[in-house]
């Protein structure tokens, strides 16, 4: 049984806590979905999502309620974690506004609310590395991956990083739980985003 | 490396577009603000997005007249002050509010019964909107027609203004009641409850199947104290509108900062006997009991 913590001090964490489950069943993994609001349960989860939201809300949860030290324990421990949209922000090493106080777990510096404004979120598919077809992707007043580190671009949108991984960590700019499609939860919690082709 | 990705495919303004915005937003608190000092402290106390209005509902009930949308020009200051979301009311039915809205580049539009509308017969339509729009019912019958005309988001209407939650707490059990008993119907029930409900059918079957609303459920009108937060989500509320209950109260900063670890920590009654201590008064407030239907702003727009 694998334990798979979702942050859910504040953005849409059923959708995330649905995918992993959808994921998980695809590799024939049992999970048990842990919703993280407090601090105390992230060290007994052996993979964590940061889910979309709002960056600065989010950010100022995880420092207030005692669990961004853990997230970073979680990393240094090797285990996985995927960052999606706010996710991102809060992950990166640097957000670039004083409002938000990231954790550092993912060597990017990011430009936040980039796109613009709602009118201007979009979504279109997108081609990332490691799926054989476009993934549906939903940018939704989505931050920009500006300065990449030392980390594996995925995906770029009109030449700009929009999803990475460094080492246990992936982010994407984009909410990959908002359609059906399981294939970066898988890339991010299960190492293989197809296999096995004919469970999908 | 991936290949360079067709930007002709983009599509903005999509169902899936616009009900992800509001999915963002929950688990959070919007707070209403008049100005950008407002806004800057409801950002820093934590809220998700602000509500940018000319007066708070409790000043509207107090000022009588004609309600209408804020000055765009007050809109762009506090959208030029924030980082996180602006929300912007429009009058029930006046669609020119709503696309003026659009233009200043609010990124949600309420279209509140708390202003004065300026249709009594249509609602806004919705579709034609690249922006998501956020919309008040009292029961799921109105729920469902808001849904149906576009809508992204639903909160309750409450009884906004009066710092009294009563209001909210009706029309939540009443939606959250309406989808129980839906679920446990058959087909040619259901359809029944639709012609009954002056609801959309497909709507009807879908939201009996998912034992919830399509779209984010928000609480809103009279939410006044951390307590009252944390109530509405135990009430399986998605997140919270406080209104005049932030910036009417002794002091706001405390109530701001106190109502997002509220929402946060809604289950957690010890946690919440620790938010809820030495934050000041709330708003003083009027009982919605003591109010005549004319004077409640809920019955606007059904």
């Amino acid at each position: 049984m694998l334990r798979a913590g979702v942050v859910a001090v504040q953005g849409d964490v059923s959708e995330h806590a649905d995918a992993i489950e959808r994921a998980a069943r695809l590799h024939g993994e049992d999970v048990e979905i842990v919703e993280i609001r407090q601090s105390g349960l992230v060290p007994d989860c052996d993979l964590l999502l940061l889910p979309g939201g709002e960056s600065t809300t989010i950010s100022r949860l995880l420092h207030s309620e005692g669990i961004a030290a853990e997230i970073r324990a979680h990393v240094d421990a090797g285990k996985p974690v995927l960052a999606t949209c706010a996710g991102l922000i809060v992950a990166s090493t640097d957000a670039k506004d004083a409002r938000v106080d990231p954790l550092g777990i993912l060597d990017v510096t990011v430009d936040r609310n980039a796109f613009g404004r709602q009118k201007d979120s979009f979504e279109a598919p997108l081609d990332v590395d490691g799926l054989a077809e476009p993934f549906p992707a939903v940018f939704i007043r989505a931050p920009l991956i500006d300065d990449a580190g030392d980390v594996a671009v995925l995906a770029r949108w009109d030449g700009d990083p929009v999803a990475v991984r460094d080492g246990p960590v992936v982010g994407t700019s984009f909410h990959p739980e908002l359609t059906d499609d399981v294939r970066i939860h898988r890339l991010a919690f299960f190492a293989s985003s197809e296999a096995p082709a004919e469970a999908e | 490396m991936p290949e360079e990705t067709d930007l002709e495919d983009l599509k903005r303004g999509t169902d899936l577009v616009k009900r992800g915005f509001a999915q963002m937003q929950k688990g959070g608190v919007i707070m209403d603000v008049v100005t950008p000092e407002q806004a800057r402290i409801a950002e820093d106390a934590g809220a998700v997005a602000v509500m940018s209005l000319e007066a708070v509902p409790a000043d509207i009930r107090k000022r009588g007249g004609v309600a209408r949308m804020a000055d765009p020009a007050s809109v762009e200051e506090i959208i030029d002050e924030v980082s996180i979301p602006v929300m912007g009311k429009a009058r029930i039915g006046h669609h020119t509010e709503a696309q003026i809205l659009e233009a200043v580049g609010v990124d949600m539009i309420d279209e509140s019964e708390v202003l004065t509308p300026a249709d009594d017969a249509y609602h806004i339509d919705k579709r034609e909107f690249t922006s998501p729009f956020v919309c008040g019912a009292r029961n799921l019958g109105e729920a469902l027609r808001r849904i149906d005309e576009g809508a992204a988001m639903i909160r309750t209407k409450g009884e906004a203004g009066t710092g009294d939650v009563n209001q909210a707490v009706t029309h939540q059990r009443a939606i959250k009641g309406a989808i129980r008993q839906l679920s446990g119907m058959n087909h040619e029930e259901r359809e029944k409850w639709a012609r009954e409900h002056e609801a959309p059918a497909d709507l009807v079957h879908e939201t009996a199947e998912m034992e919830r609303l399509p779209v984010v459920n928000f609480a809103a009108g009279g939410i006044a104290t951390p307590a009252d937060a944390a109530l509405m989500m135990h009430h399986g509320c998605d997140g919270i509108f406080v209104g005049s209950g932030i910036f009417g109260a002794e002091d706001p900063v405390s109530m701001g900062n106190a109502i997002v670890n509220a929402v946060n920590n809604w289950d957690d009654p010890e946690t919440l006997a620790e938010i809820a201590s030495n934050i000041g008064k709330g708003m003083k407030g009027q009982s919605n009991s003591d109010m005549s239907d004319d004077e409640k702003l809920q019955g606007r727009g059904v």
